[in-house]
């Protein structure tokens, strides 16, 4: 049962992505984006993952959108232009692939109780944790405790992240930055 | 649970999604086929962390295995710097349609005013200006 609800996400998320390469409207292709993570929100849930579905959800569904949906009304772009050179990009995805499909064969299993990831560290998390850390949920417990620097550094990037996107585009937007510009004959910063 | 099979579903969505990157035009498009790269490997990470017939790593008097939680924290950080990344690279579509008035990348290419403030001194073209 668990396989077939899978199966079905999983072919719902590639005709999804297959609608996103054909699509030319822009707003259209931008739902189906939301739609996709929604979809693969979804798939982690079945795949017992409930802190990344919920996580996926809000910002790959929300967040991701929004921010996509706001760049194309700043921007005003309703409509794709046919794309130039498919033939080269069609060979090289294709091969790609196919390298990635050899790889991926080596790979145990999905779902396999002896494969190598659940037979090292893991035993130690899912046993000691509770006592340790004292928060039923072991995810938690890594996030924030065992693995706090790491945490500490993901702030540091997102802080980089908004540092870098107002040096871009936080003085105003383009038209205010112009307007600005034809009455203090280009003093801008 | 059925093999390789979500593996396969990985590189094909993978795939996709580098295609959009290398063949779509629009600056915004390509963001989006960057996150459904980005994306589908977060789905593989979550894959090898499965375990047939386990739930999920919540601690309960269940006689179910637990899956493996620590590919669930890699990608819950992954997913968080991912949506720093993209809407960086927004930012940079911004700019870029601020400053080009376009974001469409054939446009911007083709489009002289582009190079007007970039002197490329392995651009021919710039060298000698008025013979086009």
């Amino acid at each position: 049962m668990e396989f077939f609800v899978n199966a079905f996400l999983l072919a719902l998320l590639a005709a999804t992505t297959i609608a996103i390469v054909r699509m030319r409207r822009l707003i259209a292709t931008t739902m189906l984006f939301g739609i996709f993570s929604l979809l693969m929100a979804a798939v982690f849930v079945v795949l017992d993952a409930v802190d990344v579905a919920f996580t996926e959800a809000s910002v790959g569904a929300g967040i991701s959108t929004i921010l996509m949906l706001a760049t194309l009304a700043i921007c005003g772009a309703k409509q794709e232009s046919v794309p130039r050179k498919q033939l080269p990009a069609i060979i090289v995805v294709v091969v790609t692939g196919a390298v990635l499909l050899w790889g991926v064969s080596g790979l145990p299993d999905v779902g396999d109780p002896t494969a190598p990831a659940t037979t090292h560290v893991y035993k130690r998390y899912v046993e000691e944790s509770g006592t340790e850390i004292g928060v039923p949920n072991i995810v938690t417990s890594v996030l924030a405790s065992y693995r706090g620097y790491d945490t500490l550094g993901e702030v540091a990037v997102i802080f980089t992240a908004g540092l870098g996107i107002i040096c871009l585009i936080g003085a105003g937007t383009g038209q205010q930055r112009r307007r600005r510009n034809g009455n203090d004959s280009g003093d801008d910063v | 649970m059925g093999g390789l099979f979500n593996y396969w579903f990985v590189i094909v969505l993978m795939m996709l999604g580098f295609y959009i990157v290398m063949v779509s035009p629009n600056l915004v498009k390509k963001i989006m086929g960057l996150n459904i790269f980005q994306t589908s490997a977060f789905l593989l990470y979550i894959s090898v962390g499965k375990i047939s017939g386990g739930t999920a790593p919540i601690l309960t008097d269940t006689t179910m295995p637990y899956s493996n939680p620590l590919p669930h924290v890699l990608i819950l950080t992954a997913i968080v710097v991912g949506v720093a990344t993209t809407a960086l690279g927004l930012a940079l579509v911004v700019r870029i349609h601020s400053s080009f008035g376009s974001i469409n990348e054939d446009e911007l290419l083709d489009d002289e005013d582009t190079y007007r403030d970039f002197e490329d001194p392995l651009d021919p073209a710039l060298e000698e200006p008025t013979d086009r």
